[in-house]
């Protein structure tokens, strides 16, 4: 029990390190900018399918949950601007950052464990390439600046997937249901989410990052580097999601 | 006198992993240039550690190393880069980025240390180190597509592309059928004499041992045993040493 705790803690500190060294490889030459711009394509534009399925869906289904409420005190026209509001503010951002803990978080973890495992990091490093900055730096810069995008498209689509559902058991245009959502929303729902998605797809590549690249020798710390890769960036979606909201209702 | 000079010294290298776990213990062990040195030794004995300490891939808990004459534990970083750009080291499985293709392997380092290099002169180099191993045929294929003598042959054409002047073998013929190790063991002598280079082979295999070694090092628990040629060892008084030569 002790000792478990005591590596709870190490494992903690040995991730700030690793965050720290983020920062400090961060401005230093060389830039990178070929590989970061793959993983730019690799996390967001090969994300793009799983997240626009899930995006419409959740838009679908909430607009279909909410409804038989709503209709019942004839406030159906509130139905755009809720399921909207719900998407941007709350739903979105978390589940299509949990989507990419499963996919990118876990897929930066086997795949760097395995270079880890199969000795390519050390490789890069007797070559005098700085595996840390090609590595590393690159996807996290390109998980951080990926996700939020990631959101906003799921935004969009979710947005879509309400005005599907909502035309199942009624008709409205698109340009009056979008007047709808637009009515609602404001500078307070979408700042705050969209700022959070920042921290969400920070931690997403850092946590696939540090798993990885600190993953021990044998084969079966790849799986290992890519389980504990989700699970640990899934949790730190919800813990840093819980300080948003808390912290959005103390400034605004 | 320059052959004469050792091009690695390796003073009381010291190392353990954790509290109880000492794998090497004062190691001593010198290099002359253009020699090709065999370290023997159980798995586990501390061999890998050894040669990963000489470009600092492990950090040695105490103990003098020396490269070209230069004390590696007082460089900084980019004063490293230097030196490890004049060691090659094979890894034992070849170590092939694998989402790369096998031009792109070799030209990764060239782009990076070799700048100034056109497009052309990038091409020519890669097919140059390529035949030099034997292997012009697999330029456009994936690492996966490769055979583990072929991933052997491709990764020493990577370090082998920077002209290294130390090249630090690991394991070079292990997991290879017999016919597939003399083809490596004959490549290593044969990219000594092309390239005037200076070896370190690990090996456990010992007809590979016996064809590319000058001088044979054994180490056991964490210290060197004992050291000779190939035709002393094989006929050493003591048993555990000639137990490697059955
Ligand atoms: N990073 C590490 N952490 C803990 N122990 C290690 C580490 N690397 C190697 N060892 C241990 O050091 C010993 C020597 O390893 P190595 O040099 O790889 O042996 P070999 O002679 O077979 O190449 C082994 O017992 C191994 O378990
Ligand atoms: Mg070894």
């Amino acid at each position: 029990m002790v000792i478990e705790i005591k590596n709870t803690f190490d494992g903690i500190g040995e991730f700030v390190l690793f965050i720290f060294r983020f920062f400090k490889e961060l401005f230093k030459p060389p830039l990178e900018l070929r590989e970061f711009v793959k993983q730019c394509y690799v996390i967001g534009y090969k994300s793009l399918p799983l997240v626009a399925i899930t995006g419409f869906i959740m838009g679908l289904v909430l607009t279909l949950q909410s409804r038989p409420t709503l209709a019942e005190f004839g406030a159906e026209s509130w139905l755009p601007g809720m399921v909207a509001l719900s998407l941007i503010r709350e739903i979105a951002p978390v589940i299509t950052a949990l989507i990419c803990a499963g996919k990118v978080s876990s897929g930066i973890g086997a795949e760097l464990g395995s270079m880890k495992v199969t000795e390519q990091i050390d490789a890069m490093e007797v070559s005098a390439i700085n595996p840390f900055k090609y590595l590393v730096v690159t996807r996290i810069l390109a998980s951080t600046l990926m996700i939020p995008l990631l959101v906003v498209f799921a935004d969009g689509i979710g947005i879509l997937g309400g005005f599907v559902g909502y035309n199942i058991h009624s008709e409205l245009n698109i340009v009056r249901y979008n007047s709808l959502v637009f009515e609602t929303l404001g500078f307070v729902d979408i700042f705050p989410a969209t700022i959070k998605t920042f921290f969400f797809g920070f931690f997403i590549g850092t946590i696939g990052c540090f798993m990885g690249f600190t993953a021990s020798n044998g084969t079966e710390s790849v799986g290992k580097a890519a389980n504990s890769a989700v699970v640990y960036a899934s949790l730190a979606i919800f813990i840093i999601d819980m300080l948003a909201v808390q912290l959005t209702d103390l400034i605004f | 006198m320059e052959n004469k000079s050792p091009i690695i010294e390796i003073k009381g290298l010291y190392k353990s992993f954790g509290k109880d776990k000492d794998v090497l213990k004062g190691v001593n062990i010198h290099v002359k240039k253009g020699e090709n040195l065999v370290i023997l030794g159980k798995s586990g004995s501390g061999k890998s550690i050894t040669i990963k300490c000489l470009v600092r891939l492990v950090e040695a808990d105490r103990g003098e190393i020396k490269v070209f004459g230069t004390d590696l534990s007082k460089l900084d970083n980019d004063e490293l880069n230097v030196i490890r750009l004049r060691i090659g080291f094979l890894f034992q499985n070849g170590a092939l980025y694998d989402s790369m293709t096998v031009r792109e392997n070799l030209g990764f380092p060239l782009q990076r240390h070799r700048a100034e290099f056109t497009e052309s002169q990038v091409n020519l180099a890669i097919e140059e180190t390529l035949e030099s191993v034997g292997l012009s045929e697999a330029i456009d294929k994936m690492p996966s597509e490769l055979s583990g003598g072929m991933r052997k042959r491709v990764g020493l054409a990577r370090t082998l592309i920077l002209k290294p002047e130390i090249l630090l073998y690991d394991e070079p013929t292990t997991g290879l059928d017999t016919i597939t190790s003399r083809e490596i063991s004959e490549l290593i002598i044969s990219i000594q004499k092309k390239y005037k280079t200076t070896s370190i082979i690990i090996t456990h295999d010992m007809a590979c041992a016996k064809f590319t070694s000058n001088r044979i090092v054994i180490l056991r628990d964490g210290l060197v045993y004992t050291e000779g040629t190939y035709e002393t060892l094989e006929k050493s008084e003591d048993e555990w040493v000639r137990s490697f030569f059955i």
